[in-house]
């Protein structure tokens, strides 16, 4: 009783703060501040359609740094709990293909995922999406593949190669934004090139492609992992 | 837009719902892969698409599957411990 009151309590007094945000809110018709800061000095400065990637991959970089890092640790971390067990026991379980739909869907549409998804991490200095998102898109045509061929199984070496030296050659460009431009990733280290090109925006499109290549690699390693633990 | 938007809401207040009061563990999932899904359109209507296809690659797609897996390796029926 006291336990439900309690949070009975705990809901009203979000209901009453969302209450008067939403009372006091009002719609903003132009931009303030940072946002304003950014939005206009950001094509002069940095050379890249998209301001949102702009500000992800080299205003703010260092966060998009630690984001990957921390995916790092989290990939790796699943890796170590799970590889283990899967050894222990493993094998010898009965598997079931799936249904002709599903691996001819598969078959047809798995390699338009990953041109998609290598298509909007290609593309995030020009249109929505970037290094994360076009990753994900990328495990999810991975997802496809494990779901419809039960025994199938990635080239480990070569996943982990390629996230490797796609997550060291990010922190590598970074530091040479240190040595060659205003600061630790710093995208001025190639010439910004013709605004609204695919050859712009100086070193976001070579970030966003290693950024990419390791979200991918790393979640399809996820869920592997999770897929083959028995 | 804002008829879609409150609709779109309201299903993500419902599926939200039915993601904690379903006792079938799997449906539950598929429900909250629900929720992602409506945010990622809502996300879409109010002009933010670089976090409508994040909310809709990894809130709809991979973390839904992430959860089926692990919830493939629990047991079938639900323990009551309170």
């Amino acid at each position: 009783m006291i336990k439900r009151s309690i949070s009975l309590l705990v809901v009203l007094g979000f209901v009453l703060i969302f209450w008067k945000m939403l009372t006091n809110w009002l719609p903003m018709t132009d931009l303030h501040g940072v946002a304003k800061e950014y939005v206009s000095r950001e094509p002069d400065e940095l050379g890249a359609v998209n301001v949102v990637t702009a500000i992800v991959v080299t205003y703010r970089g260092l966060d998009t740094l630690g984001e990957v890092s921390v995916l790092f640790l989290a990939a790796t971390g699943v890796a170590l709990l799970l590889r283990r067990r899967g050894k222990k026991i493993g094998a010898g379980k009965r598997k079931r293909p799936s249904s002709e739909f599903l691996q001819t869907g598969t078959a047809l549409l798995t390699p338009f995922i990953i041109m998609f998804g290598v298509y909007i991490f290609i593309n995030g200095h020009l249109s929505a999406g970037g290094g994360f998102q076009g990753g994900a898109v990328v495990a999810s045509a991975m997802l496809f593949l494990l779901l419809t061929f039960p025994g199938y199984k990635f080239k480990h070496t070569v996943l982990n190669w390629i996230e490797s030296i796609s997550g060291a050659s990010y922190v590598i460009v970074g530091i040479l934004g240190i040595l060659l431009a205003g600061g630790f990733l710093d995208n001025r280290i190639l010439p910004l090139g013709e605004y609204g090109k695919i050859l712009s925006a100086g070193a976001i499109p070579v970030i966003y492609i290693f950024i990419g290549l390791k979200v991918g690699t790393e979640l399809a390693g996820i869920l592997e992992n999770l897929k083959h633990e028995h | 837009m804002t008829a879609l938007v409150i609709l779109l809401g309201s299903g993500m207040i419902v599926a939200a719902f039915a993601a904690i009061y379903l006792k079938n563990l799997i449906a539950a999932v598929v429900a909250a892969g629900i929720v992602s899904l409506f945010a990622s359109v809502v996300y879409l209507i109010l002009a933010a698409p670089d976090v409508a296809m994040t909310e809709a690659a990894i809130g709809a797609g991979l973390s839904t599957a992430i959860f089926i897996y692990a919830i493939k390796h629990t047991r079938e029926e639900e323990v009551e411990n309170d």
